[in-house]
């Protein structure tokens, strides 16, 4: 298979290097600023060489942050806790709903299918900020306002269009023979779905799982109005950080970091899953 | 082991912009353990007739029942068929071997049994040595013999093959074909094949159901079928090469009867040739449509004369198709014929191989001397 000379190898090892260094390079780069002080950040020249200190971790995960104008209390670690329980819930409730409405989209023709289908759709088009004001009176009165329900319920607009969409494709794309021969065999059609539709649809739907969380993860305006500090996810929280004596550089590098580590994990476990999916393949004919 | 009875099946797609009427007012009664076999050509109907049966297709109009109980209403896990897919429609994350044993899983049978079942079926149609294979890395022959295999492995009312040997080599086709017939014999199964293969459907079916454009032409024994075509579309469908068509003109007089064919040839025959039934039948028009079966045709003098356009042996027969009047008529003789390209030739034909159809509504009007 290996015909490439090995010139041919090293050009293309230098070119992957620095391709993999231009996209890399920002997070690098906030991954230095985490482990330096606000002075070490904003030194003229900027250099690759300080001290490493772990102030702003223990800062973000003791709660407490000390400026140059005192000590301030610090809501970092309930907000990422906020973060994971809204997007995994979000998420896994548009899974239980999605999923079984993606299969109905795709195989069965029903009146109004495809304008119920595109209307779900269109909320992902739709500007947040055109329904958050009317949306926040509504929670007002309905005294959904702070409340992680709340929340879970608005991030449905960002994670079923999705997730219906993407796995309504890849059940579409299945052979609707495979489960007709199972039915056959004399199996429910909910054993069907459970059975043959799902599992043969799994990379579609981590994919899509995925990248709804993703969505759900970066929200940031939802949030924003819709809740105060003890239910707002890291996004929010971040704002924290720009205080009244500057702008805290090196702890939001931290918190940065803390707060990808979450999604890194998940699309680490859910790649892995992907190429076995589609690795299984060939769901042809 | 049932009785199946389609009756007035209509099936119609429908969609936005169009409408496609597939299936006709279908009649069909298959008798327990009877194999029929659907034959067609390629969109008139055939796997939508199946898939009725099965419960994929919703019946538009009409009704279907098996062993006496109405099954188009149920579900298709309830209907107790057993289908093999065009598509073959294998599960990917199975091997071969347990694709074919899990109809089996659902009906609870002990693993041992299973896989006594699942082996012999597998030997049955050679398929033994790829079981624990994955159907993305067998060819599609194999998987065709392993859909065939997860449709016949399983206790059914009724057994819906579609096109199960398309894929394969005609030597295997061969073999098989007596294999599977032996199994549907021994295990009294009631079966519709669908396949393009004459063949085949004269060697397994006892019957067979011939459907052109949704509608069904004529059901009948194989035999049957070639001996005595119920219109112009199954006389022309059945047999190979394909019956010779000519439009005739008629000229019954005192002592014989005349079939003028366009291009100036004539077929002439003593009235005695034909049954008096036929005489009347016969007496009354004047245009028909005239049938010659290519075996039919006897080469030397006779009176379809014309030029040889090519003359192939082909190891037990000779192809010998032949300008008359400016269409090609084929003909086929068992014996070694000797022609050139432009020799001059005659055909003749006995009464008893006339097919005669009504020129307009293509109905047969007689067969061979006698009515149809
Ligand atoms: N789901 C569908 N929607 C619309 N039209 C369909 C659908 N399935 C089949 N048809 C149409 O119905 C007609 C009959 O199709 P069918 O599949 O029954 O043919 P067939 O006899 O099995 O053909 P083949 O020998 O090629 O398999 C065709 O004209 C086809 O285009
Ligand atoms: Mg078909």
């Amino acid at each position: 298979m290996d015909h490439t000379s090995t010139f041919e190898r090293i050009l293309r090892g230098i070119l992957l290097a620095l391709v993999v260094l231009f996209f890399m390079f920002p997070i690098f780069w906030i991954l230095l600023m985490s482990f330096q002080t606000n002075e070490s950040i904003l030194r003229m020249p900027p250099s690759v060489f300080f001290t490493p200190t772990f102030d702003n971790y223990i800062a973000l995960v003791t709660g407490e942050m000390r400026t140059a104008a005192g000590s301030l209390q610090l809501n970092f670690m309930q907000n990422l806790w906020n973060s994971v329980l809204l997007s995994t819930t979000s998420v896994a409730v548009a899974l239980v709903l999605g999923v079984p409405a993606a299969y109905a989209f795709a195989r069965f023709k029903f009146r109004l299918g495809e304008d119920i289908a595109f209307t779900l759709l269109s909320f992902r088009f739709a500007p947040p900020l055109l329904v958050l004001l009317p949306l926040s009176l509504y929670f007002k009165s309905l005294g959904l306002t702070n409340t992680y329900i709340g929340l879970i319920w608005v991030y449905q607009l960002i994670c079923l269009p999705l997730i219906l969409w993407i796995v309504r494709g890849y059940f579409e794309d299945l052979s609707p023979d495979i489960e007709h021969a199972h039915r056959i065999a004399g199996y429910s059609w909910f054993q069907t779905f459970r059975k043959i539709a799902v599992p043969l649809a799994l990379p579609g739907i981590a994919a899509a799982g995925l990248l709804a969380f993703i969505f759900s993860w970066n929200n940031f305006v939802f949030a924003l109005v819709l809740a105060s500090a003890d239910k707002q996810p890291v996004t929010v929280g971040a704002l924290a950080f720009v205080t009244a004596s500057g702008i805290q550089y090196g702890q939001i590098a931290a918190a940065i970091v803390m707060s990808v580590i979450p999604t890194f994990v998940l699309a680490m476990f859910a790649q892995r899953y992907l190429v076995e999916g589609l690795s299984l393949g060939a769901v042809k004919g | 082991m049932g009785e199946l009875v389609l009756s007035k099946l209509d099936k119609v797609y429908r969609s936005k912009r169009t409408s496609v009427h597939a299936v006709k007012s279908f009649d069909l009664t298959v008798k327990p353990g009877e194999i029929v076999a659907l034959l067609g050509s390629s969109g008139c109907g055939k796997t939508s007739t199946l898939r009725m049966i099965a419960g994929f297709e919703e019946v538009t109009s009409g009704s279907i029942s098996l062993d006496g109980r109405v099954i188009h209403t149920l579900s298709p896990s309830q209907r107790g068929v057993a289908m093999a897919f065009e598509a073959y429609s294998l599960y990917p994350p199975l091997t071969i071997g347990e694709n074919i044993a899990f109809a089996l899983k659902a009906a609870r049978l002990p693993a041992a049994q299973q896989q006594i079942l699942v082996k012999n079926i597998a030997e049955m149609l050679e398929i033994a040595g790829i079981l624990n294979r994955y159907p993305s890395s067998v060819s599609g022959g194999q998987q065709q013999r392993a859909s065939l295999g997860r449709a016949l492995v399983r206790k059914a009312s009724l057994y819906l093959l579609d096109e199960p040997m398309g894929q394969l080599e005609p030597q295997l086709r061969a073999v098989l074909r007596g294999r599977i017939k032996h199994f549907l014999r021994e295990n009294n199964c009631t079966t519709i094949l669908v396949t393009h293969d004459q063949t085949e459907a004269n060697a397994l079916a006892d019957r067979i159901a011939v459907m052109e454009g949704g509608v069904l032409q004529q059901y009948a024994t194989p035999a049957e079928l070639k001996a005595r075509p119920a219109n112009l579309f199954t006389g022309a469908f059945i047999g190979e090469p394909p019956m010779n068509i000519f439009d005739a003109k008629i000229t019954a007089a005192a002592r014989e009867i005349r079939f003028d064919i366009e291009g100036g040839v004539s077929l002439a025959y003593p009235v005695s040739d034909f049954s008096p039934d036929v005489q009347r039948l016969i007496a009354g028009r004047r245009e028909v449509a005239l049938g010659i079966r290519p075996h039919a045709f006897h080469i030397g003098n006779g009176a379809l004369r014309g030029k040889v356009i090519s003359c192939q042996w082909l190891g037990d027969q000779t192809h010998v198709a032949v300008d008359i009047g400016g269409r090609t008529v084929v003909s086929v003789s068992h014996a070694r014929v000797d022609k050139q390209p432009g020799n001059e030739i005659g055909l003749s034909a006995l009464a008893a191989d006339l097919h005669i159809f009504d020129a307009e509504t293509g109905r047969a009007v007689a067969h061979g001397g006698s009515p149809a």
